[in-house]
């Protein structure tokens, strides 16, 4: 199972401009390296990253195999009220995985 | 007594240095000497599949310089993670916004790294992650804006161990 890493403020004040830190383990397999007796070894990549704040999409990401292993992305937002925030990878082989935050907005 | 202290040292430093360095420098051209052989193996992207890959973003607009800030440190050890990050000077109004910000690279397999969706909730436009860059070269960054323009910047980078070389043993 992915684990995954987030960094959000547990409090902020209403407007406040917040920094959101998120990485999830993955190794990002580029499909474009070969095993020792050359075979390729196939692409394996979180291709997509979207994070909701309430429900409501605050950011997106089309990711490609350029990302370094681990995927780390850093964004903001602007704390309009208390809630959740959901964070979604999607990538080759099924993956999936879901992670969330909660803020306390004052 | 001071000075006696302060002599060895010196003499150490001066003298331990040539030797990395001479070490240092086979590193760096043994890395030389492989990557050919290794661009035969698969196809590298070209300038012009990044100019390709960005006239999909841009279509028949005008790609103006300035307004966007790509920070990414000059010189790399390893490409394998490079910190890499966007900013564009932007109200972030419903108004007026920044709606993307891509990164693109000239000598990557591929010349996407990544597209990113923003909205004025964003309040300031501005992205970080890690990128893989195989060899030394110019990454660039652009910003659509709300109103339909694009703007860019590009920051050379020299890499010293490129991503993707270890794997090829």
């Amino acid at each position: 199972m992915a684990s995954a890493l987030i960094n959000v403020p547990a409090k902020a004040k209403r407007g406040e401009i917040i920094a959101i830190k998120t990485l999830i383990s993955h190794p990002m397999e580029t499909g474009f390296r070969h095993t020792e007796t050359g075979v390729p070894i196939p692409r394996d990549i979180v291709t997509r990253f979207v994070a909701t704040y309430n429900g409501e999409e605050i950011f997106s990401a089309q990711l490609y195999p350029a990302i370094a292993a681990n995927p780390f992305i850093t964004f903001s937002t602007v704390a309009t009220e208390s809630g959740t925030f959901e964070f979604k990878w999607t990538g080759d082989n099924g993956f999936a995985a879901t992670e969330q935050a909660k803020i306390i907005v004052e | 007594m001071a000075g006696n202290r302060m002599d060895p040292p010196r003499r150490k430093r001066r003298r331990a240095p040539t030797r990395r360095d001479a070490l240092r420098g086979a590193g760096v051209i043994a890395a030389g000497a492989a990557l050919p052989s290794l661009w035969l193996r698969r196809a590298a992207a070209t300038p012009a599949d990044m100019r390709a890959a960005i006239a999909n973003v841009v279509g028949d607009a005008k790609l103006n310089v300035g307004r966007v800030k790509i920070e990414i440190p000059p010189l790399v050890e390893n490409g394998n993670t490079v910190p890499c990050t966007v900013s564009v000077d932007s109200p972030m109004t419903p108004e007026a916004y920044v709606k993307a910000i891509h990164v693109f690279n000239e000598k990557n397999p591929q010349p996407n790294v990544i597209s990113a969706r923003l909205s004025p909730r964003a309040g300031r436009a501005s992205i970080a992650t890690r990128i893989r860059l195989t060899d030394t070269q110019t990454v660039l960054a652009i910003a659509e804006m709300s109103d339909g323009s694009f703007w860019s910047d590009s920051i050379s980078v020299i890499i010293t161990l490129g991503a993707c070389l270890e794997n090829l043993i």
